[in-house]
């Protein structure tokens, strides 16, 4: 009984505490609210939280033209936790909040998938910055729209690199049997194929830090190149096992393994990796480089793989809201409003390079540079060499080309 | 002391008139209203919204359980609750999708605790894979309604909207609803699953079995995620890990559509989106309607001689087989009855969330619902619903709310004066000299220095100082704007500490479950030194 | 004379029994898993153009052996944690696997301080292993112990299921305090050991066995013979010491225990310090192999030593042995032979694992090493 009392007494306080701690009244009208959604908890909270920062830093910094025109932008990050369902029923919270006009999301395409037709329902637009599997746009869901480039053109992109080295004969490919690491793996092995490679090899292994096993056979069978469909922890940990193993050959990876970090794990065993990256050149895009001394210095960390996508789809996000409140006189839009400037996004110079968003959502034209690791140092990571450009047509601009031509 | 007779007089009070039985209506008729008119009356635009929707809406999906507990007519609270489960939930839901949501889900996961509870609860047998039954239930449809090229795609075996059965030489057609006929083809499915993990395990108790089951639950996890590719020639089953998007839903009926329609016109609401909505009303009658027949069969089942049978293996196995138990028959029911809920639930959710991947069916998945048994009250139906409830709310509202509050007010700048911050040391501080005080009674109090404990002292005295350091820190503090709080311990990213705190504190204060089943209750009160014994 | 006699069995008793106790099952374990994947290679000579299996299988062998024999011993190390604690709880500690990645945290805390501190090229690589093993497992030790005292003991007596939650509530708190922590701290939670600055650990050793020439890592041989010192050390403190003869009784009878004058909360402490600290040995051993340890990296090798421990028998110190070694090599071999196999994949290691696992349960429902629990009567 008397434990019971402590506790009501502790319960009326706290509740006394968070009523008399809203002293501010309702939100004026002209607030505008942008949403995320990704894991903030669990074992997925690294890139989740490194995509929530992103956005963070990217309303901070881009959203003054809003404020002059005497609107109040908000952030309202959300915790997916990477399930389906808790995405889903944030998806419903999200779009019952009328002042929320788009959302950036999510990180795991299980859980994009399902909450954007809730966004889709509801006219609520959305900007993926992480997403890259094939089936994500193309739904004919007019919503939903996506930064970063697809699986198969950045796997493409990698098998045709390889190819054109000239020394690669033999390829072995790996995935981390997630949709994005299988995803790119597949359509790199569907193109390496085409590009007359042999593909000794290819499996996928959810194993994250000892591939003692898996790297036996690998050595085997004496593979000229190895691809690694997977994000930077595994990638790097399997390469440098692989490498202590007595494997010489080449080493290549997706925009997963575009992290500091990859140096900081692989050390010298991932100096002469190749990847592939969306984010561009910093000879070209100076703005790189100052997101991520400015992520570095508020947020202490060296931002993860789709840190500069994210920027990028707040970005867009806020634009296109900017548009929308133009066409509409300078008043609130409509999320439909919003969602239809969102995809009328055209030519919007981001740190990734100009987006354009085509009928599916997709960007039009997809750039994807292969680069080199030239050192263990992981602060020399941005210094990387850019050996090659690829540029990708989306499959509606290609679909659009071959009509044209008939 | 003064107030606390005072809150001790009010709350007996309250008990006394409770147990009368028109005030306990009237006072539940004022507790409904009330969550009703705050509901509805909620403005999304409040810097405290969900705040006060948390404390609003949690109250209203327990009301049915408060019905329940109060000492009304039988046929009464049949209707409080019809009523409450078919009109208001509904309308509530119109108002706002997002609780329409969370009642959609209570329900989905209330149905998996419910056939969890009948294998763990009435049979006794421990299983971590119960997932697996879900996931054989979302896949089936899923695979015969998805788009995606898959061998069903390739090979022209997809099902529409209805099934035309072929009967004989074509002179019998029946058609049928497919997507109530597939609900019925993942009970039979997910049975007979059910049946042949049990098989192999038969002979297995406790913590072999729930090894194995565990193990069955990866198996058909990583089943579903390499049968993208089957043998060579590969043939795409399931699309692996890139999953089915645009599983087939149910039509709605005209019913539906006239219901929203009055609704509409009765509460002169504006509904946006009516077909979206309309949908999730659909997906949410039906699984009400699961649910209650779940019920129906659970407690039906509890009291049947499978029911007694089950108590039985449950209680001792050997004694059961000697009393004529037929143990091979009845573990498998357990296991196919179980497993046939889950398979139903999954149709359920697959066309509900329109996509399926392996992703939705991890081990994580089955030990919360394991949890949300056990939190409610393993064996007892209504505890299990309850616990269901809880946790799924806990998880899905409360907590996410509990994120979005504090963010609301770190946009609105808002600033905790320091009379708050003191007020609060204040309090820490009195509730930690009280666990002190507990520690160093014996030595201030009493002259015998034999039963004074050093450890006491040290846990006393450290606590003496911890309180006195937080009434510092309070004090020295000064005005706390929201906005300083540092970005790597933002609420949002401890949703699962919480939760893990959470479950720590019901497990520890009720063990029994928050609802315990009869039975159990029992158990629980024999006295502790004979039940030890019995455990070792 | 008879001081000598006693001091050679001692040492036959103590320290040659379980050393050759742990190389009959390495042996055991190498030459059945040998023996299969030869028998498959008869039955399919050649599942791929150009490969010959069993060429492949002897080319392959010393280092499918010894992987196997390093995450074998992981596994077994932390499946000691889960048996002790069912030993005389009789429930699964769910949070074990938390133990286990807090060891690993703790070790990169101590490198990464000695490493800041300059002490690295001064120390020899020997005393820092030693150091860094030996300060998680005091601190692992210490969270299992309080673990107890907090979240397991107020709910002892209660029905067996409901400590079960309470662990898996444990295990959600601690993986995300330990992220809190390392976020405010270091400002990231994905930690990487220290390992380049240190070539006496990072640099493989070249082994050359006939014709195949193979590279071991040198922290595969530390992981090796520090499981192999310890398990030495914890058979003897178990059968050989007073107190591990007052755990051994707390788990044959907790009440009886408690008559003969046993102090059954002090034994159960010490259950839970030693199989904490075994947890976090295999923590920073494992994080000395790996070379990266994050606050959700437990859940994994949790799950396949608890596999393991099943496997042997739960319960039953020997038996966590040998399911431990068992599993890794069955994992090592399983994923070194299905490569080869074009329609399957090393992507069904884990369902053929499992598959094992059931088929020795059917016949030996109580594991391998088990006694039978279920004659009640």
């Amino acid at each position: 009984m008397k434990t019971k009392r402590y506790f009501l007494f502790a319960l009326l306080a706290i509740v006394a505490l968070a009523l008399s701690a809203t002293f501010v009244g309702a939100q004026d009208a002209k607030v505008i609210k942008i949403a995320s959604q990704s894991p903030l908890s669990g074992g997925q909270s690294l890139a989740g939280s490194s995509m929530r920062n992103s956005v963070e830093l990217a309303i901070n910094d881009l959203k003054q033209p809003l404020v002059d025109m005497g609107f109040d932008v908000q952030y309202v990050p959300f915790d997916d936790q990477a399930t389906p369902d808790v995405g889903v029923s944030n998806a419903q919270n999200i779009v019952a909040d009328p002042a929320i006009l788009a959302i950036v999301g999510h990180w795991n395409s299980g859980v994009a998938i399902p909450s954007s037709e809730v966004y889709n329902a509801n006219d609520l637009g959305m900007v993926s910055p992480a997403n890259t599997g094939v089936n994500v746009t193309g739904r004919g869901l007019s919503v939903v729209n996506r930064v970063c480039g697809r699986d198969d053109s950045q796997g493409a992109a990698g098998a045709d690199f390889l190819a054109g080295l000239g020394t690669v004969k033999t390829v072995y490919v790996l995935n981390d049997k997630t949709t994005y690491g299988l995803g790119v793996a597949t359509f790199f092995q569907q193109t390496a194929e085409a590009k007359g490679l042999t593909v000794l090899g290819f499996e996928g292994t959810e194993e994250k830090s000892n591939f003692d096993g898996i790297i036996q056979p690998i050595l085997a069978q004496t593979p000229d190149a190895i691809y690694f469909g997977g994000i930077y922890d595994q990638t790097a940990t399997f390469l440098t096992q692989a490498r202590a193993a007595g494997y010489t050959g080449i080493f290549m990876g997706p925009d997963g393994t575009d992290n500091s970090d990859f140096a900081k794990l692989a050390g010298e065993a991932g100096v002469g990796t190749y990847y592939s990256s969306a984010a561009g050149p910093i000879s070209l895009y100076p703005d790189a480089a100052k997101y991520a001394t400015d992520y570095q210095a508020k947020y202490g960390e060296a931002p993860q793989p789709y840190g500069p996508e994210s920027y990028d789809a707040a970005a867009v996000v806020l634009h296109g809201i900017e548009v929308a409140i133009k066409l509409n006189g300078g008043n609130l839009p409509s999320r439909a409003q919003v969602a239809a400037s969102i995809r009328g996004t055209s030519d919007f110079k981001g740190l990734t390079g100009s987006i354009t968003f085509d009928a599916y959502g997709d960007r039009a034209v997809a750039n994807y540079y292969i680069l080199q690791v030239k050192s263990s140092d992981p602060t020399t990571w941005v210094q990387n060499e850019v050996l090659k450009t690829t540029t990708a047509k989306s499959p509606w601009a290609t679909l659009m080309d071959s009509m044209m031509s008939k | 002391m003064s107030a606390t007779t005072l809150s001790n007089g009010l709350f007996g009070n309250f008990k006394r008139v409770l147990r009368n039985p028109t005030y306990a209506f009237l006072g539940l008729l004022i507790y409904i209203t009330v969550t009703i008119v705050v509901l509805s009356l909620l403005d999304r635009r409040s810097v405290i919204f969900p705040l006060l929707s948390t404390l609003a809406f949690p109250p209203l999906v327990l009301a049915p359980f408060v019905t329940l507990a109060l000492p009304i007519d039988n046929r009464l609270k049949g209707l409080i609750i019809l009523v409450l489960l078919f009109i208001v939930l509904p309308v509530i839901g119109m108002f706002d999708g997002s609780y329409l949501e969370l009642a959609i889900q209570i329900c989905i996961f209330s149905g998996l605790a419910l056939g969890l509870n009948i294998v763990v609860g009435f049979a006794g047998l421990l299983d971590l894979g119960y997932i697996a039954f879900f996931a054989v239930g979302a896949y089936l449809w899923a695979m015969f309604t998805s788009p995606v090229e898959t061998y069903f795609k390739t090979s022209g075996a997809l099902v529409g909207t209805n099934l035309t059965i072929h009967i004989g030489s074509s002179a019998l057609v029946i058609t049928l609803p497919a997507f109530y006929t597939f609900m019925i083809v993942g009970v039979v499915v997910a049975g007979i699953g059910g049946i042949l993990l049990g098989l192999p395990v038969l002979r297995l108790r406790g913590d072999y079995l729930a090894i194995v089951t565990l193990g069955f639950g990866e198996m058909i996890r990583i089943l579903a995620q390499n049968s993208d590719s089957v043998g060579s020639p590969p043939i795409n089953f399931t699309n692996g890990s890139q999953g089915l998007n645009g599983v087939g839903k149910p039509p709605i009926p005209q019913f539906l559509r006239d219901f929203v329609a009055t609704v509409e016109r009765l509460l002169h609401l504006d509904v946006a989106n009516v077909q979206p909505l309309t949908q999730q009303l659909l997906f949410y009658f039906i699984a009400i309607v699961v649910i209650v027949i779940i019920v129906l069969v659970a407690r039906r089942l509890e009291n049947s001689p499978i029911g007694r049978a089950w108590t039985a293996i449950r209680e001792d196995e050997v004694a059961a087989i000697a009393m004529g138990v037929p143990l091979v028959r009845m573990k498998l029911t357990a296991f196919a009855m179980g497993a046939s809920f889950a398979g139903a639930i999954g149709v359920l959710y697959a066309a509900k969330q329109t996509f399926v991947s392996p992703e939705s069916f991890s081990l994580i998945q089955s030990i919360s619902i394991l949890a949300m048994v056990i939190v409610g009250g393993i064996g007892s139906i209504q505890g299990v619903l309850l616990g269901a409830a809880v946790v799924t709310l806990l998880n899905l509202q409360v907590l996410q709310n509990l994120s979005l509050q504090i963010n609301n007010w770190r946009n609105n700048k808002v600033v905790v004066p320091q009379v708050l911050i003191i007020i609060a040391g204040v309090i820490i501080a009195l509730i930690l000299l009280r666990f002190a005080w507990k520690n160093l009674k014996p030595w201030i109090k009493s002259r015998n220095v034999s039963s004074v404990k050093p450890l006491n002292i040290l846990i006393g005295t450290l606590l003496v100082i911890l309180a006195a350091a937080v009434v510092f820190i309070s004090l020295a503090s000064g005005d706390f704007p929201i906005a300083n709080w540092p970005n790597q311990l933002e609420l949002a990213k401890y949703q699962r500490f919480i939760f893990g705190i959470l479950l720590i504190v019901m497990m520890i204060f009720r063990p029994a479950g928050l609802l315990p089943a009869a039975r159990r209750r029992l158990e629980l009160q024999t006295p502790k030194v004979e039940k030890q014994a019995e455990e070792v | 004379m008879v001081s000598n006699r006693a001091t050679l069995n001692w040492l036959y008793r103590y320290v040659l029994l379980p050393l050759g106790q742990i190389l009959i099952f390495i042996v055991g374990a190498a030459v059945l898993m040998t023996a299969f994947a030869y028998v498959l290679a008869i039955l399919f000579p050649t599942p791929r153009p150009n490969i010959v299996l069993a060429d492949q299988i002897g080319r392959q062998l010393p280092g499918m052996i010894i992987s196997g024999v390093t995450i074998g011993f992981v596994y077994a190390m932390i499946a000691l944690g889960y048996t002790l604690v069912y030993g005389v709880l009789k429930f699964i500690n769910f949070a074990h696997s938390e133990i286990f990645m807090f060891g690993g945290v703790i070790g990169f805390e101590v490198l990464r301080r000695i490493t800041d501190a300059g002490f690295v090229q001064s120390w020899s690589p020997v005393v820092l292993v030693i150091v860094v093993v030996a300060t998680s497992m005091l601190c692992s030790g210490l969270l299992a112990v309080v673990v107890e005292r907090v979240a397991y003991r107020p709910l002892r007596g209660a029905p067996r299921l409901v400590p079960l939650i309470s662990a898996i509530g444990i295990s959600f708190f601690l993986a995300d305090l330990v992220r809190a922590f390392e976020a405010v701290t270091r400002n990231a939670f994905k930690l990487t050991y220290p390992l380049t600055n240190i070539p006496a650990l990072s640099t493989p050793i070249s082994l050359t066995l006939g014709s195949t020439a193979i590279n071991v890592r040198i922290t595969s041989i530390i992981v090796i013979v520090g499981a192999v010192l310890m398990l030495v050390a914890l058979n003897y403190f178990v059968n050989g010491t007073k107190l591990g003869r007052g755990i051994r009784a707390v788990s044959q009878d907790m009440s009886t225990a408690s008559l003969m004058g046993i102090n059954v909360n002090l034994m159960i402490s010490l259950t839970f310090f030693i199989g904490g600290a075994f947890g976090g040995a295999a923590g920073s051993l494992f994080g000395l192999n790996v070379g990266t340890i994050d606050p959700f990296v437990g859940f994994t090798p949790g799950i396949k030593a608890f596999t393991a421990a099943v496997l042997g028998g739960i319960g039953n110190v020997t038996g966590a042995l040998l399911g431990g070694v068992m599993l890794g090599m069955l994992e090592s071999f399983l994923n070194g032979i299905l490569v080869y196999f074009p329609a399957l994949g090393i992507r069904y290691t884990d369902i053929f694992a499992f598959l094992v696992l059931i088929l020795v349960l059917i016949f030996r429902p109580s594991g391998l090493l088990g006694e039978r629990v279920d004659e009640k009567v």
